[in-house]
C-alpha cells in the first residue's frame, strides 16, 4: 500500500492533466467499488469506534473509518487523504461489504417548495 | 429547516441539506483562490481518475497495463447550519474533462463563471454547458491588475448572454467579494425557479 511513495511515482504528462500516479496501487488494482454508488456528496459515517487491521483492509481503509467517526463526504474523505475520487470510492465499497461504514444521501434542494431554503442559504451567507 | 433544538437527535441521525454550487472559468480565471475564499475548511483539491484516453473509469479493461491520470478539482465547504451544509466544486479548467462536470453539475443548483478580461473567450466553454444543461449560472467578472476594464455591459455583449443573466464584477482573492457572488447566484437561482413554476 504506497501511499507514503506515491509522490515518487509521479510522472507528469502534461502540465494540464497532472500527475500519473501508479495505477490502483491502494486498491490493489481494482477500478470499480465491490458495492454501492458513492456520489461526491454522499455522507460517510464509521459504524465503530475503530477497527483492527484484518486481512483485505489496509492503512487507508483504516484511515477512513478514524475520520469518519464524524460523518464526512465522500469529496472530503478523498481531499484529507490526498487520493483520488474513483479510489476513495473502491475503499468505501469494501467498507461497506463489511458494514463498517454507513453512506446515507444528503436531502437535496430538488422540489418546489424549497424555496425557504435558498432563502435560508443567502440568509445564512450574508450571516457569514 | 429547523427541527427543534430540544429533542435533537443524534448528531449521527441528522442528516443535512446539501446545496451544490460549481465554480467554472477558463484556465487560471479563479476557480480555486474563489472556493479557497469563502470556504471554511482550508483548500481542498479533490482529484478524480482518468484513464490516459480521458474516458470514464468504467471503460477500463487490462487495469494493470493502464496508466491513470488524476484531474484535479477544488472542493469548499460553508456549513450555513447543522442542517444546511454549501458545497463548492472548482471544475478542472479543461474542455477535455467533460465527464467530471457532468457528475459535479448534477443535482448543482447554479454556477458561477468565472470571466478573466484577458481572456474573455476563455470561458465560452462554460457558458455553453450551463446554457444547454439549464442551470442557472451567473458571470462574474474577475479584475486582474494591468487588464483593461470593460462595462459590464460590454461583457454581457461580448458574451453574448441572455439579459438575465447577471454579470458582476468580483475580486475572487476577497472573501466578501465572493460571498457577494455566491449570494448572486443563489438569488438568481431563485428567481429563475420562482419564474419557471409560474410558467409551468
Ligand atoms: N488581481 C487578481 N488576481 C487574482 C484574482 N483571482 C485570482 N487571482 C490570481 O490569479 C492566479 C490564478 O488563480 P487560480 O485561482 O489559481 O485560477 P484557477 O481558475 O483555479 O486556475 P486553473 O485551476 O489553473 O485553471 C493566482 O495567482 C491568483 O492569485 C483576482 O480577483 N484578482
Ligand atoms: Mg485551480
Amino acid at each position: 500500500m504506497a501511499v507514503k511513495g506515491k509522490s515518487a511515482d509521479h510522472q507528469w504528462v502534461d502540465d494540464h492533466a497532472g500527475p500519473v500516479v501508479r495505477p490502483y496501487a491502494v486498491t490493489g488494482g481494482r477500478a470499480r467499488p465491490v458495492t454501492g454508488t458513492f456520489d461526491l456528496i454522499s455522507l460517510v459515517t464509521a459504524t465503530r469506534r475503530d477497527v483492527s487491521p484484518e486481512p483485505g483492509l489496509g492503512p487507508e481503509h483504516l484511515a477512513i473509518v478514524g475520520l469518519c467517526q464524524r460523518m464526512q463526504s465522500v469529496a472530503e474523505i478523498a481531499a484529507h487523504l490526498d487520493l483520488p475520487v474513483g479510489t476513495v470510492r473502491v475503499l468505501l465499497g469494501d467498507l461497506v461489504a463489511r458494514n463498517l461504514v454507513q453512506i446515507r444521501e444528503p436531502h437535496r434542494a430538488v422540489g418546489v417548495s424549497d424555496h425557504s431554503i435558498f432563502e435560508a442559504v443567502i440568509h445564512g451567507l450574508r450571516a457569514l | 429547516m429547523d427541527y427543534g433544538h430540544s429533542e435533537r437527535p443524534s448528531e449521527a441521525a441528522i442528516l443535512p441539506t446539501a446545496i451544490k454550487i460549481l465554480v467554472a472559468g477558463g484556465f487560471g480565471a479563479g476557480k480555486t483562490t474563489l472556493v479557497g475564499a469563502v470556504s471554511e475548511t482550508r483548500p481542498l483539491r479533490t482529484e478524480e481518475v482518468l484513464t490516459e484516453s480521458g474516458v470514464g473509469i468504467d471503460d477500463i479493461s487490462g487495469v494493470e497495463a493502464k496508466r491513470t491520470t488524476t484531474v484535479a478539482m477544488d472542493f469548499g465547504r460553508i456549513t450555513i447550519s447543522d442542517d444546511l451544509v454549501l458545497y463548492l466544486f472548482g471544475t478542472p479548467g479543461q474542455d477535455r474533462f467533460w465527464f467530471v462536470w457532468d457528475e459535479l453539475a448534477l443535482g448543482a443548483i447554479g454556477a458561477v463563471v468565472l470571466a478573466d478580461t484577458r481572456r474573455l473567450a476563455d470561458c465560452f466553454p462554460s457558458i455553453d454547458y450551463f446554457e444547454e444543461r439549464d442551470t442557472p449560472f451567473l458571470v462574474a467578472v474577475n479584475c486582474f491588475e494591468g487588464a483593461r476594464q470593460y462595462r459590464l455591459d460590454e461583457v454581457q455583449a461580448a458574451l453574448n448572454l441572455d439579459p438575465e443573466v447577471p454579470v458582476l464584477l468580483c475580486d475572487a482573492r476577497r472573501r466578501e467579494s465572493a460571498k457577494e457572488v455566491l449570494i448572486s447566484l443563489v438569488e438568481h437561482a431563485l428567481k429563475l425557479r420562482e419564474a419557471r413554476r409560474r410558467v409551468g
